[in-house]
C-alpha cells in the first residue's frame, strides 16, 4: 500500500479503499457513467462524415466532385454528383443518428437509475452515474446491480444473496450463490486484478484488521444482474461504468460480408477499369480530333487558356470523360442494396410461420446484411443438444445395482405418485412401477440411489405455495425431480446444510464440501455428514469418467439407447480421511496461483475407490419437425453435419432418430482411430467407397490431415462429428470454408456453439433453454430448428433471387444510360459533351428509375413460398451461384451496351435528317437529348416490366409512378417559370413540348424500344422453351393449377 | 409497435397477420408463354409493317433538292477569296444554277446546311449567356464568364451577344431566283416564323427599351468580332426582327446535335403566281452573298429545298427501319414458332 499508480491505461492492479473517495480519486478510475453512444450533437456531423468517407465508394464520389469543380475539366455541373452523394450520405446519416439516439436514450435511462450510497455514515440516493469506485451501495430486492460490487453483507442468513444473471450471460432465472461470511462495516481496502472481460473469474485480496482474505468470483455481484429473493445487501464498488465486466464484454462482433458483396466489389473494380479504358479511348480520340480538326476550328473556338497543344487537351478530356461516365458505377447502388436487405430482414422478423407460440418468440434477423447468402448455403453445421433436441430432459430409465427399470413408453401407463408422496411433481412421468415397488419395500440400494440424487446437485429450491426447483442445467433438474417423486425430496439448502424429506421424514445433512462440476472433470461430488455423523462422498458424473474410478458394471447398455447416461457412486469417508483431505483442500483453495489446478488435483484425490450405485438415463427429446426439416434440407442439396460434444453411441442414435442416418445407408463408417497413423489409414480406406455415412471422433480432427478429412467427409451423405470441443467445432467450419469455398451456416443454442456461429458465414442461434448467449453472437435467431427450412428455402431463396435480379438490372440500366455518351463522343469531337440534360443525369438514378427496381428487389417472387418447400431442388441455383456471377454480369453489360447503341444511333439516324411538320429541323441538340432520354426511360421501364415477375400494388405504383414522374419533372424543368428565374441554369426551356409533340419523335422512340426489347424477349422465350429452369416449370404448374 | 406491446398473453410478440408482412400481397405474376409471346411477335411484325408502308408512302410524296455550293460554279472564286483572312470584309456574291424537274408542291422550305461544323463541342455549347439573350440588362453589360474568349472586345466593351456560338453565326445570305420564260424573277421567301415559339417569345428577348431605340440600348456594347453588323441592325428590312429576337440569330443559337446539319433559312411565300402551289418545275438560280469561310475546318456548305408532310421533311430512314424491323421480328417469330413446335419442353420436366 505504499506506492500508488496513477495511470489508468496501464493499470496493473486495482486498489480500492472503501468509503474513501479522496483516496480512490487519485487513481482516476472510470466513473459509473456509461456511454455506448458514438456521437453528440456537435461531433455528429464531422465524425459521421469522417466515418462515411472511409467507404471507398463515397470517397470516390467526393473525388469526382472535386474534379468537377475544376472548370477546364468539369463536363457536368457539380450538382449532378453532389445531389446523389448528399442523398446517400444523408440517408446513412439519418440511420446512424436514429441508432445513436436510441443508444443515448438507453444510456440516459441507465445512468439516471437511483441507487442508495453510503456517504458519511448515512444512506443517500444517488444517480448511477455519480457512483464512484469505493462507494458502498445498498441494494434492495429486484434492483439492478449498479456496478461490479464486492458483496459485503446481506440480510439473508449466512450472507447469501440470490441474483438473476439474465442480462449478463442470458440464462434466465438462474440464482447464484454469493457467499460472504465476513460481515464487515469498518474501513477496509481491496487489491484486485485490473478490469477484464472474463465473467467467470475474479481474484483479489481483502485487507481487514491486518488480515488478508482471498476474494473469488463467488464474492462478486456483477453489473447487469438483478437481486432476487434477498431483502437487501451491501456491496463495495470495485469496477464502475466502462470497467465493469458487462461493458467489457460488449465488444463489437466481426463484420461479415456476403459472397455477393465480394463479387460486387470485384465487379465495381472491373467497372472502374472499364471506365478508365473508355476514358483513354476517348482521350486518344480527342487527341486525334484536336490535332486534325480542332486545331483548324480554333478561329471559332480557341483552346482554353492553359491548353497549348492537343495532348494537354486530351489529358483534360480524359478526366472530363471520367466524370461523365462515372454513372456506370452508380452512387445509389450500395444504398439500394442496403435498403433491399433491410426490407428482407423485416420480412424475416414479420414471418408468422417462424413464430413459436410456446415460447412467444419470433424469428429475428439480427444482422441485416447477409440475407441473400441464406439462399446459397451448402453446408449446415448443427449442434445437437438444444438445437436438434429440445434440451428438455426426462428421467427415462435407471439401473440400480444391476437391475434396470424403465420400459418402452408405449406399453405401460404413467405412474401416479400423489397417493404415495404429497410433495411429488405432477408433471413428472415414469412408466415402470417396479421401481416404485422397490422404493416402497425399502431396498437400501434404491434408497441410497435416490438419496444421492437429492443431495448431489447445485439446484436451488423455492417453496412458496408449492416446491419449485431452479436448476442451472436441465438434466440436473430432471434428476432431482425424479428423486423428489420417488420420496427423496430436496427441500432447501444453506451454505452448510441440505434439508431433505426422505420418505416423509425430514432429514438435515451438513454439507461439508461441494466438488463442483466442470467440463474437464465431467462429474460433481458432495461430501455430507448425515444426522448420525457418518461422512459420505456422493458423486455423479459421465460414465466414462466414473468407470475409471470403480469396478466395471452394467451401465454400458444405456449408451446404446441414445440416452444421456450418468453413473452414480459413493464413498464412505472416515473422520481422519476427511480431516486430512479438508486440510489439503483448504490449502488449495487459499492458493493465489494455479488455484484451479490445485483444486482439481485435490478433488481427484478424494474421488477414488468409489462404489457404484447405479446409473441414470436421461432422454433428450427431438424437437418437433426435425427429421422432416433435415429431409427437406438434404433434398435441397444442403449437407448437414452434426457436431456434438456427446459420445459416439448417443450421436449415432440421434442420427438415426432424426433421419440423418437411414437403414439403407448400409455402410456407416466410423473413424475412431486414436493415433495419427490409424486415422489416416481409416480415412483412406473409406475413400474407396463413396456415398456412405461417417462419423468422426475428435481424433480425426487433431491430426494434420485436413485435406484428407475434407475430401472424405464431403463424399459422404451425412457426417456426424462427436466428442468435439467448441474450438474444434469452429475448426471444422473453417476447414470447409477454406477447402470447399462453400457457404456455411452454423446453428446452435449454447455458449459452446458461439465460436462456430461466429466463424461460419451465417450463424443462427436457437433461443431455447440454454440462455441467449448463442443468440447474441448469431446473425439470425429463432426458437425451433424446423424454422431453418423456411429461413433458407423461402427467405434465403427469395433474397438471393431478388438481389441477383436487382443487380443484373441495375448494371444493365447504368450501362445503357452511360454508354450513350461514349458513342456521342465520336460525333462531338470527343469534347465530353453529354447527351442528356444535366438534370436528367442527376435524377435518372435517384428518381426516374430507382423505385421500380427497388420494388422488384424487395417484393419479387418467382414461385410461392409453399412451392419452394415442396420442391427443395429450387434451392440449387443459389448454391451453384447461377443467378448472378461474372457470366451473368457480362450478359447484363452486353445488353446494356447494345441498348445504348440502339438508343444513340436510332435517334441519330432519324433526327439528323428529320424536320418538324413546320419545317424546323429536329437535329438540334436539345431535341436529340430529350428524345434519347425519353427513349432511355421508356426502354428501361419496359425492361423492368419484363423483369418483374410478381406485380404487387407497389410495383404498379412505382413503375407507372416513376414513368409519370419523368414526364412531370421534365415538363417542370423545361417550363418558362424556371427559365425566367434562372436563365443560365435551365437552357432547355420549351424543349419538352416542342419535342414530344412531334409524331416523328414518338415513332423514333417506339422503334428504339422495339429494337431493344424484341431480342431480349426472344432470348427469354427461347430459354424458357428449350431450357426451362425448375422454377419456371413450377411457376407454370402453379399458374395452371390456380386457374 | 405500441399496438403489439398492448397484446397480452403468449402471443404478445406474434407478428401481424397482414398480407404485406406475410408477403402474401395479391399480385399478378405474368409468364412468357407461347400463347402470349408468339401472337405478340406476329402482332408487332404486322404493326411495324403497316407503319413502315404508311411512312414510306408518305415519304414518297415529299421532294428534296440538295445543292453543295462551296466551290460550285462562280462560288469558286469566293471560296478562294475567303481563304485569306485579310479579305474578310470584302463582299463576294456568286450564283449557282439548278433545275427542278418535278414541281415541289405545298409548303417549300429553304435550308442552308453545313458539314463538318461542330456546334456540339462542349466548350462551344457552353460559350453563351442565356441571361444576356433573354434581355437582362445586367448580363448585357456584364456577360457571364462562360462567354470567354468572346466576352469583351480589346477595348474592354462587353460583347453582345457574347460567346463563341453567337460569334460564329452563319452569315451567307441567299436570293432564290426563278427563271421565267421571259426573264428572271425573285422567288419570295418568308424570313420569319423559322424558330420554336418558345425561342422567339421566351428564350430570346431584347432588353427593355424604355422609349429608347434599340441602338441606344446596345450602346456601350461591342458586336462579336466576326460580325459585320451589330446585333440591332441585323435585319434592315424589318425593324421588329432586330436584336436578340432576330430569327436567323435564334436559329443559329439553337445548336445542332451533329457536325452535319441544316438550318431553316426561309419558307416559300405562296401568295403570288406561280408559287401558290409551291415551286413549279423549271430553272432556278441562287445568288449567294458568300461570307462564311469553311475551308479552315474542311467544311462544306449547301442549300436544301424540301417539302414536308405531317411527320416532317424527307426522311427515308424511318420507314425503311420500320420495314426492316418488321421483317426481322417476323423472322424471329417464325423461328420461335418452329422451335416451340418442334423442340419445346412445355412443362415436361416437372417430374425431375
Amino acid at each position: 500500500m505504499t506506492h500508488l499508480v496513477c495511470c489508468v491505461s496501464a493499470e496493473e492492479e486495482r486498489r480500492v479503499r472503501a468509503n474513501d473517495r479522496e483516496y480512490n480519486e487519485k487513481f482516476q478510475y472510470a466513473s459509473n457513467c456509461i456511454m455506448t453512444s458514438k456521437y453528440n450533437i456537435i461531433t455528429f456531423l464531422p465524425v459521421n462524415l469522417f466515418e462515411q468517407f472511409q467507404e471507398v465508394a463515397n470517397t470516390y464520389f467526393l473525388f469526382l466532385l472535386i474534379l468537377q469543380l475544376i472548370p477546364q475539366i468539369s463536363s457536368l455541373s457539380w450538382f449532378t454528383t453532389i445531389v446523389p452523394l448528399a442523398l446517400v450520405l444523408s440517408i446513412t446519416a439519418v440511420k446512424d443518428a436514429t441508432d445513436d439516439y436510441f443508444r443515448h436514450k438507453s444510456d440516459n435511462q441507465v445512468n439516471n437509475r437511483q441507487s442508495q450510497v453510503l456517504i458519511r455514515g448515512s444512506l443517500q440516493n444517488e444517480k448511477w452515474m455519480n457512483v464512484r469506485v469505493g462507494d458502498i451501495i445498498k441494494l434492495e430486492n429486484n434492483q439492478f446491480v449498479a456496478a461490479d460490487l464486492l458483496l459485503l453483507s446481506s440480510t439473508e442468513p449466512h450472507g447469501l444473496c440470490y441474483i438473476e444473471t439474465a442480462e449478463l450471460d442470458g440464462s434466465e432465472n438462474t440464482l447464484h450463490l454469493n457467499i460472504c461470511s465476513r460481515n464487515l462495516k469498518n474501513l477496509k481496502s481491496v487489491v484486485c486484478e485490473p478490469p477484464n472481460n472474463k465473467l467467470d473469474r475474479f481474484s483479489g485480496t481483502l485487507y481487514w484488521r491486518e488480515k488478508k482474505y482471498s476474494l473469488t468470483n463467488q464474492n462478486m455481484l456483477l453489473r447487469g444482474c438483478v437481486l432476487r429473493n434477498t431483502e437487501a445487501c451491501y456491496g463495495l464498488v470495485i469496477f464502475a461504468g466502462p470497467d465493469t465486466k458487462l461493458m467489457q464484454n460488449s465488444g463489437r462482433t466481426k463484420f461479415k460480408r456476403t459472397s455477393i458483396d465480394r463479387l460486387m466489389n470485384t465487379l465495381v473494380l472491373w467497372i472502374f477499369g472499364f471506365l478508365v479504358c473508355m476514358g483513354m479511348i476517348l482521350a486518344v480520340g480527342n487527341a486525334g480530333w484536336e490535332k486534325e480538326v480542332g486545331s483548324l476550328f480554333q478561329s471559332y473556338l480557341a483552346w482554353d487558356t492553359p491548353v497549348n497543344n492537343f495532348l494537354f487537351s486530351a489529358f483534360l478530356s480524359f478526366w472530363s470523360y471520367v466524370i461523365i461516365l462515372n454513372t456506370v458505377v452508380p452512387i445509389s447502388l450500395y444504398v439500394s442494396v442496403e435498403v433491399i436487405r433491410l426490407g428482407h430482414s423485416y420480412f424475416i422478423n414479420w414471418d408468422q410461420q417462424m413464430f413459436c407460440s410456446q415460447c412467444n418468440t419470433a424469428a429475428e434477423a439480427r444482422t441485416t446484411t447477409l440475407n441473400e447468402e441464406l439462399g446459397q448455403v451448402e453446408y449446415i453445421f448443427s449442434d445437437k443438444t438444444g438445437t436438434l433436441t429440445q434440451n428438455i430432459m426426462t428421467f427415462n430409465k435407471c439401473s440400480i445395482n444391476g437391475q434396470s427399470y424403465g420400459k418402452d413408453t408405449h406399453t405401460t401407463c404413467r405412474l401416479d405418485f400423489t397417493p404415495f408422496n404429497p410433495l411429488a411433481d405432477p408433471d413428472f412421468c415414469f412408466y415402470d412401477d417396479k421401481l416404485l415397488e422397490s422404493v416402497k419395500v425399502g431396498d437400501s440400494c434404491t434408497h441410497e440411489f435416490f438419496r444421492l440424487l437429492s443431495l448431489c446437485h447445485t439446484v436451488m429450491s423455492e417453496e412458496k405455495r408449492e416446491l419449485v426447483y431452479k436448476a442451472q442445467s436441465p438434466d440436473e433438474g430432471a434428476l432431482v425431480t425424479a428423486a423428489r417423486n420417488f420420496g427423496f425430496v430436496f427441500r432447501s439448502r444453506t451454505p452448510g446444510t441440505i434439508t431433505t424429506t426422505e420418505m416423509g421424514r425430514t432429514v438435515t445433512y451438513s454439507l461439508l464440501a461441494i466438488l463442483d462440476f466442470n467440463n474437464i472433470r465431467k462429474r460433481m461430488s458432495v461430501i455430507v455428514r448425515n444426522p448420525e455423523g457418518r461422512i459420505r462422498l456422493y458423486c455423479k458424473g459421465a460414465d466414462t469418467v466414473l468407470l475409471e474410478r470403480l469396478h466395471p458394471c452394467n451401465q454400458e447398455e444405456y449408451a446404446t439407447d441414445g440416452l444421456r447416461t450418468l453413473a452414480l457412486a459413493y464413498r464412505d469417508l472416515s473422520e481422519d480421511e476427511w480431516e486430512a483431505w479438508s486440510e489439503s483442500h483448504r490449502f488449495a483453495d487459499k492458493a493465489t496461483d494455479c488455484r484451479e489446478d490445485r483444486l482439481a488435483a485435490a478433488y481427484e484425490e478424494i474421488e477414488q475407490n468409489m462404489m457404484l450405485l447405479g446409473a441414470t438415463a436421461i432422454e433428450d427429446k427431438l424437437q418437433e419437425g426435425v427429421p422432416e426439416t433435415i429431409a427437406v434440407l438434404s433434398l435441397a442439396n444442403i449437407k448437414i453435419w452434426v457436431l456434438t460434444g456427446d459420445k459416439q453411441e448417443t450421436a449415432v442414435n440421434i442420427g438415426y432418430s432424426c433421419k440423418m442416418l437411414t437403414d439403407d445407408m448400409t455402410e456407416v463408417f466410423i473413424i475412431s482411430g486414436h493415433t495419427v497413423q490409424s486415422v489416416r489409414q481409416e480415412l483412406r480406406s473409406v475413400w474407396l467407397c463413396a456415398h456412405c455415412t461417417r462419423l468422426y471422433t475428435a481424433h480425426a480432427l487433431e491430426a494434420d490431415m485436413e485435406a484428407e478429412f475434407v475430401s472424405t467427409a464431403c463424399a459422404c451423405k451425412a457426417v456426424i462429428c462427436c466428442r468435439v470441443t467448441p474450438l474444434q467445432k469452429a475448426q471444422v467450419v473453417e476447414l470447409i470454408k477454406k477447402h470447399k469455398k462453400a457457404v456455411t451456416l452454423a446453428i446452435g443454442d449454447g455458449a459452446n456453439d458461439i465460436s462456430m456461429i461466429k466463424s461460419a458465414h451465417i450463424g443462427v442461434g436457437i433461443s431455447g433453454q440454454e440462455g441467449i448467449q448463442a443468440v447474441l453472437a448469431s446473425d439470425y435467431s429463432f426458437s425451433q430448428f424446423r424454422f431453418l427450412q423456411r429461413l433458407l428455402l423461402v427467405h434465403g431463396r427469395w433474397s438471393y433471387l431478388r438481389m441477383c435480379r436487382f443487380l443484373c438490372y441495375f448494371f444493365y440500366k447504368n450501362f445503357a444510360f452511360t454508354m450513350v455518351h461514349f458513342w456521342f463522343g465520336f460525333f462531338c469531337g470527343f469534347s465530353a459533351q453529354t447527351v442528356y440534360d444535366q438534370y436528367f443525369i442527376t435524377l435518372f438514378n435517384i428518381v426516374y428509375t430507382s423505385l421500380p427496381v427497388l420494388a422488384m428487389g424487395i417484393f419479387d417472387q418467382d414461385v410461392p413460398d409453399h412451392r419452394s418447400l415442396e420442391y427443395p431442388k429450387l434451392y440449387e441455383p443459389g448454391q451453384l451461384n447461377l443467378l448472378f456471377n461474372k457470366r451473368e454480369f457480362f450478359i447484363c453489360i452486353a445488353q446494356g451496351i447494345y441498348t445504348s447503341v440502339v438508343l444513340f444511333f436510332v435517334p441519330y439516324a432519324v433526327l439528323s435528317n428529320a424536320t418538324q411538320s413546320n419545317g424546323v429541323p429536329l437535329a438540334d441538340y436539345q431535341t436529340f437529348a430529350v428524345t434519347t432520354a425519353t427513349a432511355l426511360v421508356i426502354v428501361v421501364s419496359v425492361q423492368i416490366v419484363l423483369d418483374t415477375g410478381f406485380w404487387t400494388v407497389f410495383n404498379h405504383v412505382f413503375v407507372w409512378g416513376s414513368l409519370g414522374s419523368y414526364f412531370i419533372i421534365m415538363f417542370a424543368l423545361h417550363s418558362q417559370t424556371l427559365f425566367r428565374i434562372f436563365p443560365n441554369q435551365f437552357h432547355f426551356v420549351g424543349s419538352a413540348q416542342s419535342t414530344l409533340l412531334q409524331p416523328v419523335v414518338w415513332l423514333t422512340i417506339a422503334l428504339a424500344t422495339a429494337i431493344c426489347i424484341v431480342p431480349v424477349l426472344a432470348f427469354r422465350f427461347l430459354k424458357l422453351d428449350l431450357k426451362p429452369q425448375l422454377s419456371d416449370t413450377v411457376r407454370k404448374h402453379t399458374k395452371t393449377q390456380r386457374f | 409497435m405500441g399496438k403489439v406491446k398492448g397484446k397480452p398473453g403468449p402471443l404478445a410478440r406474434r407478428p401481424d397477420n397482414s398480407a404485406f408482412k406475410q408477403q402474401r400481397l395479391p399480385a399478378w405474376s405474368p409468364m412468357l408463354t407461347a400463347n402470349t409471346v408468339l401472337p405478340f411477335f406476329y402482332f408487332m411484325a404486322l404493326i411495324c409493317l403497316l407503319l413502315g408502308v404508311w411512312l414510306l408512302l408518305t415519304v414518297q410524296n415529299t421532294q428534296e433538292m440538295k445543292l453543295d455550293y462551296t466551290e460550285a460554279e462562280t462560288c469558286n472564286k469566293c471560296f478562294e477569296m475567303r481563304k485569306n483572312v485579310s479579305n474578310a470584309n470584302e463582299t463576294c456574291i456568286c450564283t449557282v444554277n439548278f433545275r427542278i424537274d418535278k414541281p415541289f408542291e405545298g409548303d417549300v422550305f429553304f435550308y442552308y446546311g453545313l458539314r463538318n461544323f461542330h456546334q456540339n463541342l462542349r466548350r462551344y455549347m457552353d460559350s453563351r449567356d442565356d441571361g444576356q439573350t433573354v434581355g437582362r440588362k445586367k448580363n448585357l453589360k456584364d456577360p457571364s464568364s462562360y462567354c470567354e474568349p468572346f466576352l469583351k472586345d480589346p477595348s474592354g466593351r462587353p460583347i453582345a451577344p457574347c460567346g463563341a456560338v453567337a460569334n460564329s453565326i452563319f452569315n451567307d445570305s441567299f436570293t432564290l431566283r426563278y427563271h421565267y420564260s421571259n426573264g428572271i424573277g425573285e422567288v419570295p421567301l418568308l424570313r420569319e416564323g423559322l424558330t420554336w415559339y418558345t425561342d422567339k417569345y421566351i428564350k430570346f428577348r431584347n432588353p427593355t427599351t424604355d422609349n429608347l431605340t434599340l441602338a441606344q440600348v446596345f450602346e456601350g456594347t461591342a458586336p462579336p468580332p466576326y460580325w459585320q453588323k451589330p446585333v440591332y441592325k441585323l435585319d434592315p428590312s424589318n425593324p421588329m426582327n432586330n436584336g436578340f429576337i432576330n430569327d436567323d440569330f435564334i436559329v443559329w443559337m439553337r445548336e445542332a446535335a451533329f457536325p452535319n446539319f441544316k438550318k431553316l433559312y426561309g419558307i416559300l411565300f405562296r401568295n403570288d403566281n406561280p408559287f401558290t402551289k409551291g415551286l413549279p418545275a423549271g430553272n432556278y438560280s441562287i445568288d449567294i452573298s458568300y461570307n462564311f469561310p469553311v475551308q479552315y475546318f474542311r467544311g462544306r456548305k449547301e442549300v436544301v429545298l424540301t417539302t414536308v408532310t405531317w411527320f416532317g421533311g424527307q426522311n427515308h430512314f424511318l420507314p425503311i427501319a420500320y420495314l426492316v424491323t418488321s421483317s426481322l421480328i417476323l423472322l424471329t417469330a417464325v423461328v420461335l414458332t418452329v422451335v416451340w413446335w418442334k423442340f419445346g419442353k412445355d412443362g415436361k420436366n416437372m417430374k425431375e
